[in-house]
């Protein structure tokens, strides 16, 4: 059986707005549209979309802090809003913009109080604490109030908070929101040991892409609601019809190459040129077709950029959706 | 992985409870960390206390009586409504302040804990301060009793601690389903005001000075006057205000039984229809 299991879960909000005096119009807004999907124990997935697309909202009804208007919904085993305090004992969420440390406590006050509410065992608390110390190196900042910690401590510091009473899954919302490169590099290689070591399931939401290429095999990407995607990353490129760039250097400048079947002129400056083709074509053959017919000094090809690929999947149901509305 | 040292989470009295201790726990420790500022506050406090307690005195300096009732009358009123609240506000007063929480999502934290959601919001900024309201209803109690001349019987002084309690238990109830009312609209606070505060208000004067209309509204519909009045008038061997029989003077603990069972159906009902923030 799955770890996590949604089926067809939906999530709808009623909005009223005030249109006049004492005239209100209500709106229904659907967060999530029907998704469904399964999650197995150890694995690590990516859930991703545009602001708004219902990535929070996911999250919300998975540990239950919102109830789902319809469809069915299950971690281990559990219905979470139903019984949300239960399944809290088998959770760890960060949500990257929102501490659940005490302000105005030294941080170790606040892992003393995770102690005290999760009724972790002594040896285990200890056990745990030690590990997360000594990897996300929060030794010296045991002592500190949390409001003098930095946003990259901090957020190290509400990671080691969430994982003290042995969570089988992680939930982390935009964990690396606003950090440093080597704060991020620390949280990254950090989140890849626990998977690996603790076999902890992770279920992270980010903006970042770099995030998802290096910790997660399989990505999820949600707009309006919908997923959109579900399966690696590599396999994005297919879907979003993505093009790699073939960029050469010919002897001197020439028109326009649009003779070589199967790839499309882009832009010239000088005498380098770009062409694009499929990236599910092999760049062999055009390189052939080029070299024939053209002087070429040199040549290199561009991998697609990932982001340009999702971006241009949420521009597809952005027009998707203007056409619905009509 | 091995579930076997576990213990998931509870609801029940037991796991409320503690949940309130530690985090009330918490909140006097965060307090303690601005010293000179927890210094300022208890000092401040401690002058309004006692000049609201002034205010009283001079009042009754000028004024012997109050609806037929006199001075010491009205303290035993003012003293056993006071304490009552104050022991409510004290410990559940933070409630009254969870629609910000509800507004800028940081509830969120809070139903992530494997404990009661309404024990976290009511020792939410837990302030020792508040025990000021406490003190000076005793005192004026204390006093008021010190000045009368009650003939006791058993019944009365078993009823007069009673009463106390479940008024707080009232009151508290009271502020639970304002709070309730916060999962919806989160700038109802001022309407759960106006019946604590207000009630509280009301209460500390005898039921002689105000119309009839508003004193059957206190018994009949928000049952505050269960919170001192009724027993209150019993102990002074007063005639019950909006023909309430005598016997209603020792329901309070039922009222209060009540009172709960509402507050805590709505509590859950506002838990369910949790909307959240957008992020």
């Amino acid at each position: 059986m799955p770890f996590i299991e949604l089926d067809g879960v939906e999530k709808t909000f009623t909005i009223r707005r005030r249109t006049g005096l004492l005239r209100r119009e209500k709106r229904e807004v659907r967060a999530v549209d029907g998704i469904s999907f399964a999650v197995e124990r150890g694995e690590m997935v990516g859930y991703i979309g545009p602001n708004g697309a219902g990535k929070s909202t996911t999250i919300k009804m998975l540990t239950g802090i919102l109830t789902p208007s319809g469809g069915r919904l299950r971690v281990a085993g559990i219905d979470p809003s139903r019984e949300r305090t239960r399944l809290a004992q088998r959770i760890g969420v960060v949500f990257g913009q929102r501490t659940t440390l005490w302000w105005d406590l030294p941080l170790k006050d606040s892992y003393r109080l995770t102690h005290r509410m999760y009724r972790i065992p002594d040896a285990r608390y200890e056990e745990n604490l030690a590990r997360c110390v000594d990897l996300l190196d929060l030794g010296d900042l045991l002592d500190v109030p949390v409001r003098q910690l930095s946003l990259g401590q901090r957020m190290r510091g509400d990671i080691a908070a969430a994982l003290l009473h042995d969570p089988e899954v992680l939930y982390l919302d935009e964990p690396t929101i606003g950090l440093d490169v080597v704060s991020k590099a620390r949280v990254r290689e950090f989140l890849k040991d626990l998977n690996a070591t603790r076999g902890t399931t992770v279920l992270l939401t980010t903006h970042d892409l770099t995030d998802i290429e290096q910790l997660c095999s399989r990505v999820m990407v949600i707009d309006h609601g919908r997923l959109m995607y579900d399966g690696e990353l590599a396999g994005l490129h297919a879907v979003g019809e993505s093009e790699r760039l073939l960029v050469v250097d010919l002897e001197r400048e020439l028109p326009p190459i649009t003779n070589v079947p199967g790839a499309r002129f882009v832009r010239s400056d000088g005498p380098r040129q770009w062409l694009a083709f499929p990236a599910t074509a092999s760049a062999a053959p055009l390189v052939a077709a080029v070299a024939s017919r053209h002087p070429l000094l040199d040549l290199s090809v561009r991998e697609p950029d990932i982001e340009a690929v999702i971006a241009k999947m949420y521009g597809g149901t952005r027009e998707d959706r203007r056409e619905s509305l009509r | 992985m091995a579930d076997s040292w576990r213990t998931y989470g509870e609801t029940g009295i037991r796991a409320s409870w503690r949940t309130y201790r530690m985090v009330a726990g918490m909140w006097i420790r965060s307090t303690m960390a601005y010293r000179s500022s927890f210094a300022l506050t208890l000092v401040t406090s401690f002058c309004v206390t006692f000049f609201d307690f002034v205010v009283i005195l001079l009042m009754f300096g000028q004024v012997r009586g109050l609806g037929g009732f006199s001075f010491a009358e009205v303290a035993l009123l003012y003293g056993t409504a006071g304490t009552s609240f104050g022991i409510a506000d004290l410990t559940m007063g933070s409630l009254q302040r969870m629609g910000k929480r509800v507004r800028d999502g940081t509830l969120d934290t809070f139903l992530m804990r494997p404990a009661p959601l309404l024990a976290q919001v009511a020792a939410d900024k837990f302030a020792l301060r508040r025990f000021g309201r406490v003190a000076q209803g005793l005192m004026v109690l204390v006093w008021g009793l010190y000045l009368l001349h009650v003939e006791w019987t058993p019944l009365k002084a078993v009823l007069l601690p009673v009463t106390v309690v479940c008024g707080a238990v009232i009151f508290g109830a009271v502020m639970v389903l304002g709070a309730s009312t916060l999962f919806w609209i989160q700038d109802a606070a001022e309407v759960t005001n106006s019946f604590t505060y207000g009630g509280n208000t009301l209460l500390q004067y005898p039921p002689t000075i105000f119309a009839q209309d508003l004193v059957r509204g206190v018994v009949y519909v928000v049952p505050l006057a269960f919170v001192s009045w009724l027993p209150a008038l019993y102990v002074l061997g007063r005639p019950m205000p909006a023909g309430v029989p005598e016997w209603a003077a020792f329901t309070s603990p039922l009222v209060a039984a009540v009172c709960c069972g509402a507050a805590g159906l709505a509590w859950r009902a506002g838990i369910r229809s949790y909307r959240s923030t957008g992020s």
